[in-house]
């Protein structure tokens, strides 16, 4: 029963990551219901008489979250919807009594930072300098995202709904391709891929541990989302998914060595991202040569250009006609 | 005096339990080398099925349009070079396979069997000790998660967690949303290995198919290392494949065994005999062939 919440949770999460729709999703969730579990990924270690670096997958309700686990403390990659918060803290606690120290968000949706202001609150930035007694103590953990997402998150809400509260934005932005952290003994790098499902991505990946965190422009539970208004595009998608078999490196047979950590749905290696970036390829491919005949998008949507494909990645018909839409759309816009 | 005869009975029966090694429920011992043997399906097991050969197939539109879609080129890719078959497949191909079992030392009760193949040595368990199967977020593999029970002298297997695979090796899916049954029967020197596919993605009912084997006591599996390369250049991002429609090579199988187009689209009905009498009148009547 609470597997499938979970995956009703996840599927929700997919279909609806786009402001409004997210909302609407969060409101008709009870989250009271849904537990937070943890999956073990991989780490490394222990370093001489330091705890081993671990990494975790967290799924609760919304994206799953990325718990990186060490000397130096807690990294989360994501913080889910805003009320499974306590429940995340509740799980890293037993995890480590580490403080948590940093956050980062692969991108804007509330399924993915929901949880920002209560976990940053419970976590502690680390100061140093002569002044660090005077601000550390009450300093929350820093919140890591790409300059375009906390450009998404602090935009004037929609009428009726209260602005994100400060503390749920992010702290530390980059507007670079890439923004290199260093932390419990790994270096952490944050990549970004331009438009892919948003226009302020981030790709997290921890090097010794070899795990990478890919959000929303990897969910192998649906189909790619690429959230037009907020800069997406099925191209970026694809390129971003390309940038992670680059990254990946298969420890035998087409099996485990990187694991990639998706937005929504279960633990995945490279296979599971070819298999994926196929899909996109081989669907997008078929999409763009309907646009090149000049086919309208009722016409596109006639011909079921991924009905090989609506079975596995798609729970029901909306699914499918927002992909469609989506792609059709990313397609034939002239930039 | 009837009780003491009881245990006196009962006493007699563990000894020669223990004598004899009676193994307990039934169970058949399955360690060593099997041999496959190709008197079955040869020509789709190892030079490979025809581009288009859906026949004895029960597979959804979804799946024949994938299969459809499909394009051998894809298996040049650097990242498609090294997969194994997924273990549903894997004793179709060239299957030397090693059983061995693992053993608890204490209690002696076999905590799993294992198995190694030869094409690309994947390395398989099948738990023994009542384990739960994974959450669904948990990681997929080619093996897939499998557990085991026996019923009377037959191993009977549960696997889920298995990657997107194939049936056949013409692009015809199986999604990892499928769980397979497989039942292991040993007659003396003969292995006879039934495998079940219930895909709720691209088949609309149970496929089934066996593959057989002979003991083979002076087998020696080779190693099979395996590295990718670049065996055509293409741009970065490239997936070979055929747009709906385009693909050419799908009436070549029909024409070749001169058959009816319809037939080789397989679906359930192509996998009952009765299919035979259909094809028949198809034949006679070549108008009505062509789908």
């Amino acid at each position: 029963m609470q597997l499938k919440f979970i995956k009703a949770a996840a599927a929700v999460g997919v279909l609806f990551s786009a402001g409004g729709l997210l909302m609407l999703a969060q409101q008709q969730q009870d989250f009271s219901k849904v537990e937070e579990r943890v999956i073990r990924v991989q780490g490394f270690g222990p370093l001489g008489g330091a705890p081993p670096t671990q990494v975790y997958m967290m799924v609760g309700a919304g994206g799953n979250t990325t718990v990186q686990v060490g000397k130096d403390g807690v990294l989360l990659v994501d913080t889910q919807f805003a009320p499974m918060a306590d429940k995340m803290l509740a799980e890293i606690k037993k995890l480590t009594d580490k403080p948590l120290r940093n956050i980062i968000n692969t991108h804007a949706h509330g399924d993915h930072t929901g949880g920002n202001e209560t976990l940053s609150k419970a976590g502690n930035l680390i100061v140093g300098g002569n002044f660090a007694g005077q601000v550390a103590a009450n300093s929350p953990a820093p919140i890591f995202a790409h300059e375009n997402t906390l450009n998404w998150m602090n935009k004037p809400p929609a009428a009726g709904q209260p602005a994100l509260p400060f503390g749920a934005l992010p702290t530390d932005t980059y507007f670079t391709d890439s923004k290199d952290l260093y932390f419990n003994g790994e270096a952490v790098q944050l990549i970004h891929p331009h438009n892919a499902h948003t226009d302020g991505d981030t790709i997290v990946y921890f090097r010794r541990s070899d795990v990478i965190s890919a959000g929303d422009l990897f969910t192998p539970g649906g189909f790619p989302n690429a959230d037009i208004a907020r800069g997406g595009s099925i191209n970026g998608v694809i390129a971003a998914l390309n940038r992670i078999i680059e990254l990946t490196v298969p420890a035998d047979k087409q099996e485990g060595g990187t694991y990639v950590i998706p937005g929504h749905g279960h633990l995945c290696d490279e296979a599971d991202v070819v298999e994926y970036r196929d899909m996109a390829t081989i669907l997008r491919d078929r999409f763009q040569d309907a646009v090149k005949k000049g086919m309208t998008l009722d016409q596109v949507k006639a011909a079921k250009l991924t009905r090989d494909y609506d079975p596995l990645y798609a729970a029901n018909q909306g699914q499918i006609d927002r992909f469609v839409e989506n792609t059709y759309k990313s397609l034939s816009d002239k930039k | 005096m009837k009780r003491t005869n009881g245990v006196k009975v009962a006493g007699s029966l563990i000894l020669m339990m223990g004598l004899f090694g009676l193994p307990a429920l039934a169970q058949v011992d399955l360690a060593g080398e099997w041999n496959p043997r190709f008197h079955e399906d040869q020509p789709e097991r190892i030079p490979g099925p025809d581009i288009g050969d859906y026949l004895g197939l029960p597979i959804t539109d979804a799946a024949r349009l994938r299969a459809d879609s499909w394009d051998a080129s894809l298996l040049t890719l650097p990242e498609h070079q090294c997969k194994p078959h997924p273990s549903d497949y894997g004793m179709r191909g060239p299957a030397n396979t090693r059983w061995s079992k693992e053993v608890d030392r204490d209690t002696q009760q076999t905590i799993a069997w294992h198995t190694h193949m030869s094409w690309q040595a994947p390395e398989r368990t099948i738990w023994m000790d009542g384990r739960p199967h994974p959450p669904d977020y948990a990681a997929h593999t080619w093996q897939g998660f499998s557990t085991g029970t026996w019923e009377g002298n037959m191993l009977t297997i549960t696997t889920t967690h298995l990657k997107n695979g194939w049936i056949r090796r013409n692009g015809i899916p199986r999604s990892e949303k499928a769980t397979v049954t497989e039942h292991i029967f040993r007659n003396g020197d003969y292995m006879t290995w039934m495998v079940v596919i219930n895909d709720p993605v691209y088949l609309t009912e149970p496929f089934v198919r066996t593959t057989d084997f002979v003991l083979d006591l002076q087998q020696v599996i080779a190693p099979y290392p395996c590295e990718s390369v670049v065996e055509v250049e293409r741009p970065l991002g490239v997936v070979p494949h055929h747009l709906p429609g385009n693909n050419t090579f799908l009436t070549e199988f029909p024409t070749k065994y001169k058959l009816p187009t319809e037939a080789a689209r397989g679906g359930a009905e192509t996998m009952y005999p009765e299919y035979k009498t259909k094809v028949a009148g198809m034949m006679k009547n070549p108008n009505t062939a062509v789908k």
